[in-house]
């Protein structure tokens, strides 16, 4: 097997082996389908006319996919530095208490645009914090990023019930969650905008975090090809020996790389706290910062390659539930199953075909 | 009154000690050979859906635990390929096989038995119940001793006796045979290893199939002894202590018992002490011990209490030409 480095077109490397890795995440799926008793190709109509069939189904489909994209970008920075950030999920939950603070303390005074750059501080900053105490074990004590951050999830985890439940609960409710902010604390729907393309977004919650997220694609680009931090950050990924022995400073970049990775995990939180139930709730990040590892590996860590995932991503969720509706044996798990097979084919197995394809290419493609 | 509570405190750490310690000795047979597992939670939930499935059919918990067994190994397996043949991303494989698990039971139980996720309660012939052992009832009125005795000791089931034995045989295996000095040498220094003419792929296939071995006892012990069925996401991150527990011991198989016993100790401890008040403290927070074990084990890894070193080939995959 001396395949592995024999060099390959980037339309191979970036196009056809992702889409082979796809296709069979799907052809798995589709016999999961299939064994349980149901059409796979009615469940595939089924989930792209619930996903992309009217306006309010694409709103939802971008409503999700806004979510995927910021932990797909989180994810992606700390990838670029070597960095395996598994904590995007608690950095978005404890993201999540800095945006509905910059809410409860605002939305009776000001407008939500007044109220929306002091939410995305706040997000994004609590976000980071959480990024912090691993991101300095790492660099400092040389304790594994991976390890730490998926302690951290819990321990967040943990303290956002307890917040909810005694501390930002509203006085004689049940639910542990915080009062419905003001509309001067939420984030106004885009409706115009699907409007522009002649839908109806109806009740879904798609909202200008989309556009945030957008923005923040930009951001993270310029960041990582364009500045000498998002240079250092690849050299650092790259080889770390290399990164020290050209003084790069390996400490102060691993924290302020994690930094970055946590602070948009947090404005995640913008979307379904801000955006959508207006209000912090148990849970509502719902697994989004681990569907961002699937998002990045997909997009390969490109800002361009992680909208177009989390859309892809946006669609399966918004499509699963219209599923679900429809066809009452396949239920909302079939979701997860598929991003399972996703991450598995086209994260762990991404080298599956590799050598197959090697092989054809040496013996037609040259020419 | 304290001794009552003693007791039955002690009992219930013992019963939720029991799949921590399972699942972190399999942890601590792939982490030794040098492979990541962030899929223990995974396997262990895989293993409860089959566990439960098989027992239901055949009302027989020993083809239950086989059938446990066998579907931990196949999805260790699955991991083997993916990290081991692969190469590829060790931790991606495990965060693929969680989400697998998690949705495939789900999706399967609900449309095979139609409750929600559920598999059908089992009876008690299908499962593992308690072993009394004899004068446990003449005893149990006997003072401290007495009840130590027919609550700690006596009125368990198989499998856990089964853990505490796998705990000295782990060590036995890892520390006095010579495949236990390959595994823990492929996970320092696999080059050497593969110079002395043995099969790095191999060993580390067979470790993770120790492993699947192991979670497939502790998946087993979630839904068919310690419930009386299958419940959607019943796991709800044991693996994941597990996986603190191992670090928090260091990688060693005595210490992986103690560990568990301890974090097994802190959720009963919080399952007791919910809704009761601490003289001068005032009710403690239930989120506090469910936050100890992890805030713990990163305490250790900071160097505070003593170094955790990691198995020094960890996470890599192993090429063997350069």
């Amino acid at each position: 097997m001396s395949t592995a480095s024999v060099p390959l077109p980037n339309w191979i490397t970036y196009g056809l082996m992702p889409f082979l890795n796809l296709v069979v995440a799907f052809l798995i799926s589709g016999v999961v389908v299939w064994f349980i008793g149901e059409s796979p190709l009615d469940a595939v109509t089924l989930l792209l006319q619930g996903a992309l069939g009217n306006g309010e189904g694409i709103g939802f489909t971008l409503y999700y996919a806004t979510n995927f994209i910021f932990t797909g970008l989180s994810v992606a920075v700390a990838y670029h530095a070597g960095l395996f950030n598994i904590g995007s999920e608690g950095q978005a939950y404890v993201g999540g208490l800095g945006a509905a603070l910059a809410s409860l303390a605002l939305d009776h005074y000001v407008p939500w645009y007044v109220t929306m750059p002091f939410a995305v501080a706040g997000a994004a900053i609590f976000g980071a914090a959480w990024a912090l105490i691993p991101a300095w074990l790492q660099a400092k004590r040389g304790s594994h990023i991976v390890i730490t951050t998926i302690m951290f999830n819990f321990i967040g985890a943990a303290m956002m019930v307890y917040l909810l439940v005694h501390v930002l609960i509203v006085p004689g409710k049940m639910a542990p969650e915080t009062r419905v902010f003001l509309e001067g604390g939420q984030l106004p729907k885009l409706d115009w905008l699907i409007a522009m393309f002649g839908g109806k977004l109806g009740p879904a919650p798609f909202n200008v975090s989309f556009l945030i997220a957008l923005f923040m694609c930009v951001v993270v680009w310029v960041l990582i090809w364009r500045t000498k931090l998002g240079y250092e950050i690849r050299t650092l990924g790259a080889s770390p020996t290399a990164a020290i022995y050209a003084g790069i400073p390996y400490v102060k970049t691993v924290i302020i790389t994690m930094l970055i990775s946590g602070g948009l995990a947090g404005m995640m939180a913008l979307n379904p706290v801000l955006g959508a139930s207006a209000r912090l709730q148990v849970e509502f990040v719902g697994g989004a910062g681990f569907v961002g590892i699937a998002v990045s590996l997909m997009g390969r860590s490109h800002p361009l390659g992680i909208v177009l995932a989390a859309i892809l991503f946006g669609v399966l969720y918004q499509g699963g539930d219209a599923l679900s509706f429809d066809m009452p044996k396949i239920t909302r798990d079939m979701i997860v199953v598929i991003q399972g097979l996703v991450i598995l084919f086209a994260g762990a197995l991404e080298y599956l075909f590799r050598p197959a394809i090697v092989r054809v290419w040496q013996r037609f493609g040259k020419a | 009154m304290e001794n009552l509570d003693l007791i039955s405190i002690l009992g219930s750490t013992i019963r939720l000690s029991i799949p921590l310690i399972f699942t972190a000795l399999a942890g601590l047979f792939t982490e030794r050979a040098g492979v990541f597992d962030i899929g223990l939670e995974g396997k262990m939930l895989f293993s409860a859906f089959a566990a439960a499935v098989a027992a239901f059919m055949t009302g027989s918990p020993w083809l239950g635990l086989l059938a446990g067994i066998t579907v931990s190994v196949l999805i260790s397996l699955i991991h083997g390929f993916a990290s081991i043949t692969n190469r590829g991303n060790q931790i991606v494989s495990g965060v693929a096989i969680n989400f697998l698990a998690s949705g495939l039971t789900a999706v399967l139980g609900q449309a095979w038995f139609s409750q929600g996720g559920r598999t059908p309660p089992l009876a008690a012939s299908a499962r593992f119940t308690e072993i009394v052992f004899p004068y446990a009832a003449e005893l149990r009125d006997t003072g401290f001793l007495g009840r130590f005795y027919a609550n700690i000791i006596s009125g368990h089931n198989i499998l856990t006796y089964l853990a505490f034995l796998a705990v000295p045989a782990s060590w036995w295996v890892l520390y006095r045979t010579r495949f236990g000095l390959r595994l823990r040498a492929v996970g320092e220094n696999p080059g050497a290893v593969d110079t002395a003419g043995i099969s790095v792929t191999f060993l580390r296939y067979r470790a993770t199939i120790c492993a699947g071995i192991l979670c497939g006892c502790a998946g087993t012990y979630l839904s068919i002894a310690q419930s009386a069925g299958f419940v959607k996401d019943m796991s709800a991150g044991k693996g994941y202590i597990a996986l603190a527990a191992l670090i928090f011991a260091k990688w060693r198989p005595v210490p992986v018992m103690l560990a568990c016993l301890l974090f097994g100790f802190l959720d009963a401890f919080a399952n007791f002490m919910q809704g009761k008040s601490v003289p001068g403290i005032g009710e403690v927070p239930v989120q506090i011990f469910q936050a100890l074990p992890y805030v713990l084990t990163c305490v250790l890894l900071a160097g505070f209490i003593g170094v955790a070193r990691p198995p020094k080939a960890g996470g890599v995959p192993y090429v063997k030409e350069r």
